[in-house]
């Protein structure tokens, strides 16, 4: 599968063919590429930062149409998509696992549950927001409406304008999450083209491993945007 | 080999205190806890991401320091954006 690399006159660091000549060893290129990647997770962070910051803020404002609209939304649907990425998690860390035992097969085999379950989260996000088209609960749109009072509130209707900037950060939130979903979607079919291929082993799979860090960061990302935006003030 | 391996069981460990959680925080939604339905919210998504961070991204065995040294400051400096700004539009209506 790997040619073995060319004797080389330069000496012994430039034996190891995945070891770039800036690195002195591969632990301090490893370790390199994981900062890298973590470096780019928290600018992520910040990214998304903004707009919790913003549903903070709104939410703070306008608890009652946040609950409202909250309460619009498909819990089942919500908690079911919950589980399924939590599930793509555990895939993403077999896998991971799988590369440094050196089970090449069950890399792949794990990389294409993963994608299955990623495929599946998309699959019931679109249902989901299909629903809130059907429903006409999408910001800006000329029909919209939230039915309903705030809860046990029944003297106090649902303020349109203040539901719209709920469902407003709903869409900007679960959407960006979504893309990036999307994004790791992309990623992980290439991942799983070069596995197959036998690429990672235990020497090698730092890709695997950055592309795993990231999928757990979207996963985190969910971990917060459910609660937040699905349970809010469900109780009756 | 330098970087730890962790066992299958562990894994699976960690998935299915993920799941308990996830319905724990979807039961704890149902009953009526006042001011601390969202603080009990927040607890468990907080612990089922520590979860995720240490163990399915193995910052718990990462040997860099530099690693948590960065984890540790992006949510210090998340926490500042939180709190300046709530100090200003969470105080607005005080009179």
């Amino acid at each position: 599968m790997h040619t073995s690399p060319p004797a080389t006159v330069e000496g012994e660091a430039h034996q190891n063919p995945a070891l770039l000549h800036h690195f002195a060893t591969e632990e301090q290129q490893k370790n390199a590429a994981s900062l890298g990647m973590w470096i780019f997770l928290i600018t992520e962070i910040m990214f998304f930062g903004g707009m919790f910051c913003a549903y903070l803020v709104y939410r703070f404002w306008y608890f009652g149409d946040f609950a409202a609209g909250s309460s619009s939304l498909n819990l089942t649907l919500g908690t079911v998509n919950t589980i399924v990425l939590i599930g793509s998690s555990l895939t993403v860390a077999m896998a991971v696992r799988c590369a440094q035992v050196g089970k090449q097969k069950a890399i792949v085999v794990y990389l294409l549950l993963t994608l299955i379950l990623g495929l599946a989260f998309l699959g019931i996000k679109a249902k989901e927001y299909k629903d809130k088209f059907d429903e006409h609960h999408i910001p800006g749109e000329a029909a919209f409406h939230l039915e309903g009072h705030v809860p046990r509130h029944p003297d106090i209707p649902v303020n349109q304008q203040h539901a719209q900037i709920y469902f407003s950060l709903y869409f900007a939130m679960t959407g960006m999450h979504a893309l990036h979903m999307i994004i790791g979607v992309g990623l992980f079919m290439f991942l799983t083209y070069k596995a197959h291929k036998g690429v990672y082993r235990p020497g090698y799979y730092t890709p695997l491993e950055n592309s795993g860090l990231f999928w757990h960061f979207v996963d985190i990302v969910w971990i917060y945007l459910f609660p937040l935006l699905y349970l809010i003030d469900r109780h009756p | 080999m330098a970087e730890h391996i962790s066992s299958v069981k562990l894994y699976v460990g960690i998935w299915l205190a993920l799941m308990v959680f996830t319905v724990l925080t979807v039961f704890a939604a149902t009953l009526d806890l006042g001011v601390f339905n969202p603080i009990v919210a927040l607890a468990i998504a907080t612990t089922k991401a520590v979860l995720v961070v240490l163990f399915f991204m193995h910052v718990k065995y990462a040997h860099e320091k530099l690693t948590k040294l960065v984890i540790v400051t992006a949510i210090f400096f998340f926490l500042i954006l939180l709190s300046l700004t709530m100090a200003d539009y969470g105080t607005r209506l005080w009179t």
